[in-house]
Protein backbone atom coordinates (compact mmCIF):
# COMPACT_ATOMS: atom_id res chain seq x y z
CA UNK A 1 0.00 0.00 0.00
CA UNK A 2 0.63 4.00 -0.50
CA UNK A 3 -0.10 4.94 2.98
CA UNK A 4 3.36 5.47 4.15
CA UNK A 5 4.13 7.85 0.55
CA UNK A 6 0.94 9.76 1.33
CA UNK A 7 -0.86 10.00 4.25
CA UNK A 8 -4.80 10.35 4.57
CA UNK A 9 -6.34 13.25 4.83
CA UNK A 10 -8.87 12.18 7.18
CA UNK A 11 -8.59 9.10 9.66
CA UNK A 12 -10.47 8.54 12.43
CA UNK A 13 -9.88 5.41 14.64
CA UNK A 14 -12.62 3.96 16.58
CA UNK A 15 -14.19 7.42 17.01
CA UNK A 16 -16.66 7.62 19.85
CA UNK A 17 -18.93 9.81 20.83
CA UNK A 18 -21.80 9.98 23.63
CA UNK A 19 -24.54 12.55 24.39
CA UNK A 20 -25.94 11.44 28.05
CA UNK A 21 -26.05 7.38 27.47
CA UNK A 22 -27.01 7.87 23.97
CA UNK A 23 -23.70 6.42 21.63
CA UNK A 24 -24.29 8.63 18.41
CA UNK A 25 -20.96 7.68 16.92
CA UNK A 26 -19.51 4.23 17.73
CA UNK A 27 -16.00 3.56 17.33
CA UNK A 28 -16.01 4.59 14.33
CA UNK A 29 -13.07 4.08 11.38
CA UNK A 30 -13.36 6.67 8.60
CA UNK A 31 -10.56 7.53 6.47
CA UNK A 32 -10.93 10.22 3.53
CA UNK A 33 -7.63 10.49 0.53
CA UNK A 34 -6.64 13.97 -0.45
CA UNK A 35 -8.45 14.99 -3.03
CA UNK A 36 -11.35 12.67 -2.60
CA UNK A 37 -14.68 13.50 -2.69
CA UNK A 38 -16.85 11.31 0.09
CA UNK A 39 -20.54 11.83 0.36
CA UNK A 40 -21.89 10.52 3.70
CA UNK A 41 -25.83 9.46 3.64
CA UNK A 42 -28.04 8.23 6.32
CA UNK A 43 -31.37 8.55 8.22
CA UNK A 44 -31.90 11.29 10.25
CA UNK A 45 -30.72 10.28 13.39
CA UNK A 46 -27.87 7.87 12.55
CA UNK A 47 -25.02 10.38 13.53
CA UNK A 48 -23.86 12.05 10.13
CA UNK A 49 -24.08 15.33 10.91
CA UNK A 50 -22.24 14.72 14.75
CA UNK A 51 -19.57 12.80 12.55
CA UNK A 52 -19.07 16.34 10.33
CA UNK A 53 -19.31 18.36 13.35
CA UNK A 54 -16.53 16.15 15.08
CA UNK A 55 -14.57 16.35 12.01
CA UNK A 56 -14.53 20.42 11.92
CA UNK A 57 -13.95 20.46 15.84
CA UNK A 58 -17.31 22.02 16.54
CA UNK A 59 -17.98 18.50 18.46
CA UNK A 60 -15.76 16.92 20.79
CA UNK A 61 -14.52 13.27 20.77
CA UNK A 62 -14.98 10.94 23.43
CA UNK A 63 -12.95 8.34 22.39
CA UNK A 64 -10.74 7.55 19.39
CA UNK A 65 -8.05 8.91 17.67
CA UNK A 66 -8.87 11.39 15.14
CA UNK A 67 -6.51 13.36 12.49
CA UNK A 68 -7.90 16.39 10.55
CA UNK A 69 -5.90 18.65 8.21
CA UNK A 70 -5.03 21.96 9.77
CA UNK A 71 -7.02 24.14 7.14
CA UNK A 72 -10.67 22.91 7.29
CA UNK A 73 -13.71 24.51 6.79
CA UNK A 74 -17.27 24.09 7.11
CA UNK A 75 -20.16 25.18 4.38
CA UNK A 76 -23.73 24.85 6.64
CA UNK A 77 -27.33 23.92 5.38
CA UNK A 78 -27.83 27.75 6.44
CA UNK A 79 -25.39 30.15 4.66
CA UNK A 80 -24.79 32.11 7.85
CA UNK A 81 -23.71 35.18 6.27
CA UNK A 82 -23.01 38.08 8.99
CA UNK A 83 -25.69 40.41 7.74
CA UNK A 84 -23.98 42.97 8.62
CA UNK A 85 -21.21 43.00 6.80
CA UNK A 86 -21.63 43.37 2.36
CA UNK A 87 -20.76 40.11 0.82
CA UNK A 88 -17.20 41.13 0.00
CA UNK A 89 -16.21 41.38 3.84
CA UNK A 90 -18.24 38.09 4.86
CA UNK A 91 -15.72 36.09 1.84
CA UNK A 92 -12.79 38.31 3.22
CA UNK A 93 -13.67 37.27 7.26
CA UNK A 94 -10.61 36.44 8.78
CA UNK A 95 -7.98 36.58 5.91
CA UNK A 96 -4.53 38.26 6.08
CA UNK A 97 -5.75 41.83 5.94
CA UNK A 98 -4.23 43.44 2.52
CA UNK A 99 -4.55 40.87 -0.03
CA UNK A 100 -8.37 39.82 1.67
CA UNK A 101 -10.27 42.34 -0.47
CA UNK A 102 -8.66 41.02 -3.65
CA UNK A 103 -9.14 37.59 -2.50
CA UNK A 104 -12.33 37.27 -1.61
CA UNK A 105 -12.87 39.37 -5.13
CA UNK A 106 -11.55 36.23 -7.07
CA UNK A 107 -13.43 33.89 -5.04
CA UNK A 108 -16.75 35.89 -5.69
CA UNK A 109 -16.06 35.72 -9.27
CA UNK A 110 -15.32 31.92 -9.19
CA UNK A 111 -18.75 31.29 -8.08
CA UNK A 112 -20.38 33.88 -10.69
CA UNK A 113 -21.08 36.73 -8.44
CA UNK A 114 -18.40 38.69 -8.89
CA UNK A 115 -21.07 41.59 -9.32
CA UNK A 116 -22.82 41.73 -6.03
CA UNK A 117 -19.68 42.09 -3.48
CA UNK A 118 -20.49 45.54 -2.53
CA UNK A 119 -24.53 43.91 -1.70
CA UNK A 120 -25.86 43.19 1.56
CA UNK A 121 -26.32 39.76 1.97
CA UNK A 122 -30.38 40.37 2.90
CA UNK A 123 -30.62 40.98 -1.02
CA UNK A 124 -29.22 37.60 -2.09
CA UNK A 125 -31.57 34.54 -3.19
CA UNK A 126 -30.94 31.88 -0.92
CA UNK A 127 -28.89 29.99 -3.88
CA UNK A 128 -26.67 33.03 -4.45
CA UNK A 129 -26.48 33.14 -0.34
CA UNK A 130 -25.06 29.63 -0.85
CA UNK A 131 -22.62 30.99 -3.41
CA UNK A 132 -21.00 33.40 -1.26
CA UNK A 133 -20.99 30.26 1.42
CA UNK A 134 -19.22 28.26 -0.75
CA UNK A 135 -16.77 31.13 -2.02
CA UNK A 136 -16.30 31.81 1.64
CA UNK A 137 -15.35 28.30 2.34
CA UNK A 138 -12.98 28.21 -0.73
CA UNK A 139 -11.00 31.09 -0.65
CA UNK A 140 -9.49 29.43 2.53
CA UNK A 141 -8.15 27.01 0.10
CA UNK A 142 -9.34 24.19 2.90
CA UNK A 143 -7.32 20.49 2.90
CA UNK A 144 -10.71 19.26 4.17
CA UNK A 145 -14.06 20.75 2.81
CA UNK A 146 -17.31 20.16 4.94
CA UNK A 147 -20.54 20.12 3.33
CA UNK A 148 -23.36 19.67 6.19
CA UNK A 149 -26.51 19.25 3.20
CA UNK A 150 -25.81 22.74 1.45
CA UNK A 151 -28.08 22.28 -1.03
CA UNK A 152 -31.24 20.43 1.13
CA UNK A 153 -32.61 24.01 1.60
CA UNK A 154 -32.29 25.14 -2.55
CA UNK A 155 -35.12 24.87 -4.96
CA UNK A 156 -34.67 21.59 -7.24
CA UNK A 157 -33.55 23.94 -10.37
CA UNK A 158 -30.96 25.84 -8.02
CA UNK A 159 -29.96 22.72 -6.33
CA UNK A 160 -28.66 21.03 -10.16
CA UNK A 161 -26.94 24.38 -10.82
CA UNK A 162 -25.40 24.14 -7.59
CA UNK A 163 -24.10 20.59 -8.44
CA UNK A 164 -22.71 21.41 -11.16
CA UNK A 165 -20.68 24.65 -10.27
CA UNK A 166 -19.82 22.50 -6.99
CA UNK A 167 -18.10 19.92 -9.01
CA UNK A 168 -16.15 22.22 -11.18
CA UNK A 169 -14.75 24.32 -7.99
CA UNK A 170 -13.57 20.61 -6.17
CA UNK A 171 -11.89 19.83 -9.56
CA UNK A 172 -10.20 23.12 -9.68
CA UNK A 173 -9.10 23.34 -5.97
CA UNK A 174 -9.03 19.39 -5.00
CA UNK A 175 -9.53 19.57 -1.08
CA UNK A 176 -10.39 16.29 0.35
CA UNK A 177 -14.44 16.65 1.09
CA UNK A 178 -16.92 15.15 3.09
CA UNK A 179 -20.29 15.81 2.08
CA UNK A 180 -23.25 14.91 4.31
CA UNK A 181 -26.74 14.89 2.99
CA UNK A 182 -30.03 12.47 2.27
CA UNK A 183 -30.07 12.74 -1.29
CA UNK A 184 -29.08 9.47 -2.74
CA UNK A 185 -28.70 10.79 -6.12
CA UNK A 186 -26.65 14.06 -5.17
CA UNK A 187 -24.21 11.58 -3.88
CA UNK A 188 -23.45 9.57 -6.65
CA UNK A 189 -23.60 12.53 -8.99
CA UNK A 190 -20.83 14.47 -6.90
CA UNK A 191 -18.85 11.64 -4.85
CA UNK A 192 -15.85 9.25 -5.50
CA UNK A 193 -17.22 7.36 -2.88
CA UNK A 194 -21.04 7.22 -1.27
CA UNK A 195 -20.78 5.93 2.94
CA UNK A 196 -23.97 4.48 4.56
CA UNK A 197 -23.85 5.20 8.15
CA UNK A 198 -26.25 3.44 10.51
CA UNK A 199 -26.59 3.51 14.53
CA UNK A 200 -22.78 5.42 14.54
CA UNK A 201 -21.06 3.36 12.15
CA UNK A 202 -20.22 3.30 8.68
CA UNK A 203 -22.60 -0.09 7.30
CA UNK A 204 -21.19 0.18 3.95
CA UNK A 205 -18.67 2.05 1.64
CA UNK A 206 -19.51 2.12 -2.72
CA UNK A 207 -16.84 3.53 -5.17
CA UNK A 208 -18.74 5.16 -7.40
CA UNK A 209 -17.83 4.52 -11.31
CA UNK A 210 -17.34 7.34 -13.89
CA UNK A 211 -20.15 5.65 -15.88
CA UNK A 212 -22.68 6.02 -12.51
CA UNK A 213 -22.58 9.51 -12.43
CA UNK A 214 -24.74 9.63 -15.36
CA UNK A 215 -28.43 9.96 -14.39
CA UNK A 216 -30.46 6.96 -16.39
CA UNK A 217 -27.14 4.96 -16.86
CA UNK A 218 -27.51 0.97 -15.73
CA UNK A 219 -24.64 1.47 -13.27
CA UNK A 220 -26.58 4.44 -11.57
CA UNK A 221 -30.07 2.87 -11.45
CA UNK A 222 -28.23 0.09 -9.95
CA UNK A 223 -26.12 1.97 -7.32
CA UNK A 224 -29.11 4.12 -6.49
CA UNK A 225 -31.28 0.80 -5.78
CA UNK A 226 -28.60 -0.12 -3.67
CA UNK A 227 -27.95 2.20 -1.30
CA UNK A 228 -31.72 2.89 -0.85
CA UNK A 229 -32.31 -0.66 -0.21
CA UNK A 230 -29.53 -0.13 2.95
CA UNK A 231 -31.10 2.92 3.87
CA UNK A 232 -34.33 0.46 4.44
CA UNK A 233 -36.10 2.39 1.37
CA UNK A 234 -38.15 0.04 -1.63
CA UNK A 235 -38.95 2.10 -4.22
CA UNK A 236 -42.33 1.11 -5.91
CA UNK B 1 -73.54 46.94 -5.88
CA UNK B 2 -69.81 47.53 -4.08
CA UNK B 3 -68.01 44.66 -5.39
CA UNK B 4 -68.29 45.35 -9.63
CA UNK B 5 -67.01 49.61 -8.31
CA UNK B 6 -63.98 47.82 -6.97
CA UNK B 7 -63.44 45.70 -9.69
CA UNK B 8 -63.70 48.67 -12.07
CA UNK B 9 -61.21 50.64 -10.16
CA UNK B 10 -58.75 47.62 -10.08
CA UNK B 11 -58.96 46.59 -13.53
CA UNK B 12 -57.24 49.71 -15.51
CA UNK B 13 -54.25 49.78 -13.48
CA UNK B 14 -53.63 46.24 -14.26
CA UNK B 15 -54.67 46.31 -17.75
CA UNK B 16 -52.47 49.25 -18.37
CA UNK B 17 -49.31 48.88 -16.15
CA UNK B 18 -46.93 51.88 -15.62
CA UNK B 19 -47.41 55.01 -15.39
CA UNK B 20 -51.04 55.12 -13.77
CA UNK B 21 -50.26 52.30 -11.24
CA UNK B 22 -47.33 54.44 -9.94
CA UNK B 23 -49.45 57.71 -9.97
CA UNK B 24 -52.17 56.16 -7.64
CA UNK B 25 -50.27 55.11 -4.40
CA UNK B 26 -48.90 58.61 -4.24
CA UNK B 27 -51.83 60.51 -4.90
CA UNK B 28 -53.52 58.42 -2.00
CA UNK B 29 -50.39 59.53 0.38
CA UNK B 30 -50.01 63.28 -0.14
CA UNK B 31 -54.20 64.26 1.58
CA UNK B 32 -53.12 61.82 4.68
CA UNK B 33 -49.66 63.81 5.60
CA UNK B 34 -52.09 67.35 4.69
CA UNK B 35 -55.11 66.01 6.74
CA UNK B 36 -52.58 64.64 9.52
CA UNK B 37 -51.40 67.96 10.04
CA UNK B 38 -54.35 70.09 9.30
CA UNK B 39 -55.65 68.84 12.81
CA UNK B 40 -53.13 69.90 14.96
CA UNK B 41 -52.45 73.15 13.25
CA UNK B 42 -56.83 74.00 13.52
CA UNK B 43 -56.76 72.90 17.07
CA UNK B 44 -53.61 75.16 17.59
CA UNK B 45 -55.46 78.17 15.39
CA UNK B 46 -58.69 77.85 17.54
CA UNK B 47 -56.75 77.76 20.86
CA UNK B 48 -55.09 81.31 20.09
CA UNK B 49 -58.65 82.91 19.00
CA UNK B 50 -60.63 81.07 22.14
CA UNK B 51 -57.48 82.37 24.66
CA UNK B 52 -57.46 86.32 22.34
CA UNK B 53 -61.13 86.34 22.52
CA UNK B 54 -61.06 86.00 26.13
CA UNK B 55 -62.61 82.65 26.67
CA UNK B 56 -59.80 81.03 28.17
CA UNK B 57 -58.00 83.70 30.67
CA UNK B 58 -54.06 83.69 30.03
CA UNK B 59 -53.50 83.01 33.68
CA UNK B 60 -54.77 79.27 32.79
CA UNK B 61 -53.21 78.98 29.72
CA UNK B 62 -51.40 82.18 27.54
CA UNK B 63 -52.61 81.96 23.50
CA UNK B 64 -49.48 80.02 21.92
CA UNK B 65 -48.81 83.47 20.39
CA UNK B 66 -47.86 85.00 23.60
CA UNK B 67 -45.79 81.88 24.81
CA UNK B 68 -43.96 82.70 21.10
CA UNK B 69 -43.00 85.97 22.34
CA UNK B 70 -41.63 84.99 25.46
CA UNK B 71 -39.46 82.27 24.07
CA UNK B 72 -38.38 85.18 21.64
CA UNK B 73 -37.90 87.59 24.82
CA UNK B 74 -35.83 85.22 26.87
CA UNK B 75 -33.87 83.84 23.87
CA UNK B 76 -32.65 87.60 23.34
CA UNK B 77 -31.75 88.46 27.19
CA UNK B 78 -29.76 85.50 26.86
CA UNK B 79 -31.77 83.30 29.56
CA UNK B 80 -33.46 80.78 27.42
CA UNK B 81 -30.16 79.71 26.39
CA UNK B 82 -28.37 80.00 29.24
CA UNK B 83 -30.86 77.55 31.01
CA UNK B 84 -31.22 75.10 28.29
CA UNK B 85 -27.39 74.63 27.75
CA UNK B 86 -27.51 73.53 31.58
CA UNK B 87 -29.92 71.05 31.28
CA UNK B 88 -28.53 69.76 27.95
CA UNK B 89 -25.12 69.42 30.05
CA UNK B 90 -26.45 67.39 33.02
CA UNK B 91 -28.74 65.27 30.48
CA UNK B 92 -25.56 64.12 28.45
CA UNK B 93 -23.36 63.83 31.37
CA UNK B 94 -26.04 62.17 33.09
CA UNK B 95 -26.58 59.44 30.24
CA UNK B 96 -22.90 59.03 29.40
CA UNK B 97 -22.43 57.45 33.03
CA UNK B 98 -25.37 55.72 33.38
CA UNK B 99 -25.34 54.55 29.62
CA UNK B 100 -21.73 53.33 29.58
CA UNK B 101 -22.04 51.72 33.37
CA UNK B 102 -25.01 49.85 31.29
CA UNK B 103 -23.05 48.84 28.69
CA UNK B 104 -20.06 47.31 30.77
CA UNK B 105 -22.16 45.64 33.27
CA UNK B 106 -24.47 44.58 30.22
CA UNK B 107 -21.46 43.48 28.61
CA UNK B 108 -20.06 41.48 31.34
CA UNK B 109 -23.82 39.55 32.49
CA UNK B 110 -23.91 38.84 28.84
CA UNK B 111 -20.82 37.16 28.24
CA UNK B 112 -19.70 35.53 30.99
CA UNK B 113 -21.88 33.12 34.04
CA UNK B 114 -19.64 34.71 36.78
CA UNK B 115 -20.32 38.33 35.65
CA UNK B 116 -23.61 37.37 35.51
CA UNK B 117 -23.77 35.76 39.15
CA UNK B 118 -21.85 38.49 40.45
CA UNK B 119 -24.00 41.71 38.62
CA UNK B 120 -27.71 40.72 37.80
CA UNK B 121 -29.15 39.67 41.14
CA UNK B 122 -28.26 43.50 42.30
CA UNK B 123 -29.29 45.00 38.99
CA UNK B 124 -32.52 43.71 39.36
CA UNK B 125 -33.00 44.22 42.91
CA UNK B 126 -32.21 48.23 42.82
CA UNK B 127 -34.17 47.83 39.34
CA UNK B 128 -37.52 47.20 41.20
CA UNK B 129 -36.96 50.48 43.01
CA UNK B 130 -39.18 53.34 41.28
CA UNK B 131 -35.70 55.13 41.05
CA UNK B 132 -37.67 58.57 41.44
CA UNK B 133 -38.46 57.36 45.02
CA UNK B 134 -35.11 57.83 45.94
CA UNK B 135 -34.83 61.26 45.17
CA UNK B 136 -35.21 62.23 49.07
CA UNK B 137 -32.23 59.71 49.82
CA UNK B 138 -30.36 61.35 46.77
CA UNK B 139 -31.01 64.65 48.29
CA UNK B 140 -29.57 63.40 51.60
CA UNK B 141 -26.67 62.31 49.90
CA UNK B 142 -25.55 64.96 47.90
CA UNK B 143 -27.71 68.41 48.55
CA UNK B 144 -28.46 70.38 46.35
CA UNK B 145 -25.16 69.92 44.06
CA UNK B 146 -24.89 69.07 40.38
CA UNK B 147 -23.51 65.75 41.65
CA UNK B 148 -27.15 64.65 42.97
CA UNK B 149 -28.65 65.54 39.44
CA UNK B 150 -26.04 63.55 37.82
CA UNK B 151 -26.89 60.23 39.94
CA UNK B 152 -30.63 60.60 39.22
CA UNK B 153 -30.18 60.73 35.40
CA UNK B 154 -27.62 57.79 35.87
CA UNK B 155 -29.83 55.77 37.13
CA UNK B 156 -32.61 56.08 34.72
CA UNK B 157 -30.36 55.46 31.81
CA UNK B 158 -28.25 52.99 33.40
CA UNK B 159 -31.71 50.05 33.44
CA UNK B 160 -32.71 50.05 29.91
CA UNK B 161 -28.98 49.67 28.55
CA UNK B 162 -28.41 47.00 30.74
CA UNK B 163 -31.30 45.04 30.06
CA UNK B 164 -31.49 45.69 26.36
CA UNK B 165 -27.41 44.93 25.89
CA UNK B 166 -28.01 41.56 27.76
CA UNK B 167 -30.74 40.86 25.58
CA UNK B 168 -28.99 41.70 23.03
CA UNK B 169 -26.05 39.51 23.55
CA UNK B 170 -28.08 36.60 24.65
CA UNK B 171 -29.86 36.71 21.24
CA UNK B 172 -26.89 36.86 18.91
CA UNK B 173 -27.45 33.75 16.56
CA UNK B 174 -25.49 30.95 17.88
CA UNK B 175 -25.19 29.30 14.35
CA UNK B 176 -22.96 32.74 13.45
CA UNK B 177 -21.06 32.43 16.07
CA UNK B 178 -20.16 28.53 15.16
CA UNK B 179 -19.15 30.32 11.62
CA UNK B 180 -16.95 32.33 13.05
CA UNK B 181 -15.02 29.61 14.92
CA UNK B 182 -15.32 27.76 11.84
CA UNK B 183 -13.07 30.03 10.09
CA UNK B 184 -10.59 30.36 13.25
CA UNK B 185 -12.17 33.89 14.60
CA UNK B 186 -9.72 34.61 17.77
CA UNK B 187 -12.37 35.06 20.30
CA UNK B 188 -11.80 39.04 20.44
CA UNK B 189 -12.27 39.73 17.15
CA UNK B 190 -15.29 37.35 17.45
CA UNK B 191 -16.78 39.83 19.76
CA UNK B 192 -15.92 42.64 17.73
CA UNK B 193 -17.43 41.27 14.32
CA UNK B 194 -19.88 39.01 15.47
CA UNK B 195 -21.20 39.49 19.24
CA UNK B 196 -21.80 43.12 19.59
CA UNK B 197 -22.85 43.88 15.79
CA UNK B 198 -25.42 41.35 16.54
CA UNK B 199 -25.89 43.25 19.86
CA UNK B 200 -26.71 46.51 18.36
CA UNK B 201 -30.16 46.81 17.29
CA UNK B 202 -31.21 46.12 20.67
CA UNK B 203 -28.43 48.26 22.56
CA UNK B 204 -29.87 51.12 20.34
CA UNK B 205 -33.54 50.28 21.67
CA UNK B 206 -32.10 50.54 25.28
CA UNK B 207 -30.44 54.04 24.05
CA UNK B 208 -33.74 54.96 23.07
CA UNK B 209 -35.88 54.53 26.11
CA UNK B 210 -33.01 55.73 27.99
CA UNK B 211 -33.01 59.04 26.63
CA UNK B 212 -36.66 59.21 27.62
CA UNK B 213 -35.75 57.95 31.09
CA UNK B 214 -32.79 60.68 31.17
CA UNK B 215 -35.59 63.55 30.71
CA UNK B 216 -37.98 62.33 32.80
CA UNK B 217 -35.03 62.32 35.59
CA UNK B 218 -34.29 65.64 34.85
CA UNK B 219 -37.31 67.20 35.16
CA UNK B 220 -37.89 65.96 38.66
CA UNK B 221 -34.16 66.61 39.28
CA UNK B 222 -34.25 70.39 37.98
CA UNK B 223 -37.74 71.25 40.03
CA UNK B 224 -35.92 70.23 43.51
CA UNK B 225 -33.43 73.27 44.12
CA UNK B 226 -31.44 73.15 40.97
CA UNK B 227 -30.06 77.05 40.54
CA UNK B 228 -30.64 76.65 36.55
CA UNK B 229 -31.93 74.82 33.30
CA UNK B 230 -35.35 74.80 32.30
CA UNK B 231 -36.77 72.91 35.62
CA UNK B 232 -35.38 75.25 37.29
CA UNK B 233 -37.04 78.05 34.60
CA UNK B 234 -40.38 76.65 35.32
CA UNK B 235 -40.66 76.19 38.98
CA UNK B 236 -39.25 79.72 39.29
CA UNK B 237 -42.21 80.67 36.81
CA UNK B 238 -44.56 79.75 39.02
CA UNK B 239 -43.53 81.43 42.09
CA UNK B 240 -44.82 84.41 40.10
CA UNK B 241 -47.79 82.97 38.50
CA UNK B 242 -45.77 83.46 34.78
CA UNK B 243 -48.18 80.59 32.96
CA UNK B 244 -46.42 81.43 29.96
CA UNK B 245 -42.74 80.19 30.50
CA UNK B 246 -44.30 77.46 31.99
CA UNK B 247 -46.13 76.38 29.10
CA UNK B 248 -43.20 77.23 27.33
CA UNK B 249 -40.68 74.95 29.70
CA UNK B 250 -43.14 72.42 28.61
CA UNK B 251 -43.22 72.85 24.79
CA UNK B 252 -39.55 73.09 25.25
CA UNK B 253 -39.21 69.25 26.77
CA UNK B 254 -41.57 67.91 23.85
CA UNK B 255 -39.40 69.17 21.58
CA UNK B 256 -36.24 68.08 22.73
CA UNK B 257 -37.87 64.70 23.28
CA UNK B 258 -38.55 64.81 19.42
CA UNK B 259 -35.13 65.85 18.92
CA UNK B 260 -33.46 63.27 20.96
CA UNK B 261 -35.64 60.51 19.06
CA UNK B 262 -34.98 61.79 15.42
CA UNK B 263 -31.17 61.48 16.95
CA UNK B 264 -31.82 57.69 17.84
CA UNK B 265 -33.65 56.97 15.09
CA UNK B 266 -30.58 58.54 12.67
CA UNK B 267 -28.16 56.45 14.76
CA UNK B 268 -29.91 53.07 14.29
CA UNK B 269 -30.18 54.02 10.31
CA UNK B 270 -26.43 54.88 10.06
CA UNK B 271 -25.56 51.63 12.28
CA UNK B 272 -27.80 49.46 11.17
CA UNK B 273 -27.99 50.04 7.21
CA UNK B 274 -28.07 46.38 6.65
CA UNK B 275 -30.88 45.69 8.74
CA UNK B 276 -34.05 44.85 6.73
CA UNK B 277 -36.58 46.25 9.21
CA UNK B 278 -34.21 49.43 9.17
CA UNK B 279 -34.78 50.57 6.15
CA UNK B 280 -31.48 48.40 5.14
CA UNK B 281 -30.49 46.53 1.64
CA UNK B 282 -28.93 48.24 -0.74
CA UNK B 283 -31.36 50.79 -1.80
Amino acid sequence: MTTAVEAPAVRARSVTRRYGDRTVLHELDLEIRRGEFVALIGKSGCGKTTLLRTLAGLDALDGGDLTVPPSSTVVFQEHRLLPWWKVWRNVAINLPRGTARARARSALEEVGLGDHAEAWPVTLSGGEAQRVALARALVREPELLLLDEPFAALDALTRIRMHGLVRNLIARHRPAVLLVTHDVDEAILLADRVLTMREGRIAADHRVSAAARTRGDAAFVTLRAELLAELGVVEQ
Amino acid sequence: MSTPTIAAAVSPPAADPGAPALVAPRRRGLPYKVISWTVPVLLLVAWELLARAGVIAPNVLPAPSSVGTTAWRLTETGELPTHLWESLKRAAIGLAIGGSLGLVLGTLTGFSRLGEAIVDRNIQIVRAIPFLAILPLVMVWFGVGESGRYFLVALGTLFPIYLNTVLGIRQVDPKLLEMGRVVGLPKLRLVRTVILPGALPSVLLGVRLALTNAWLALVIAETVGAPAGIGFMATNAREFLQTDVIVLVIVLYALIGLTTDLFARFLERRLLAWHPNYHGGSQ
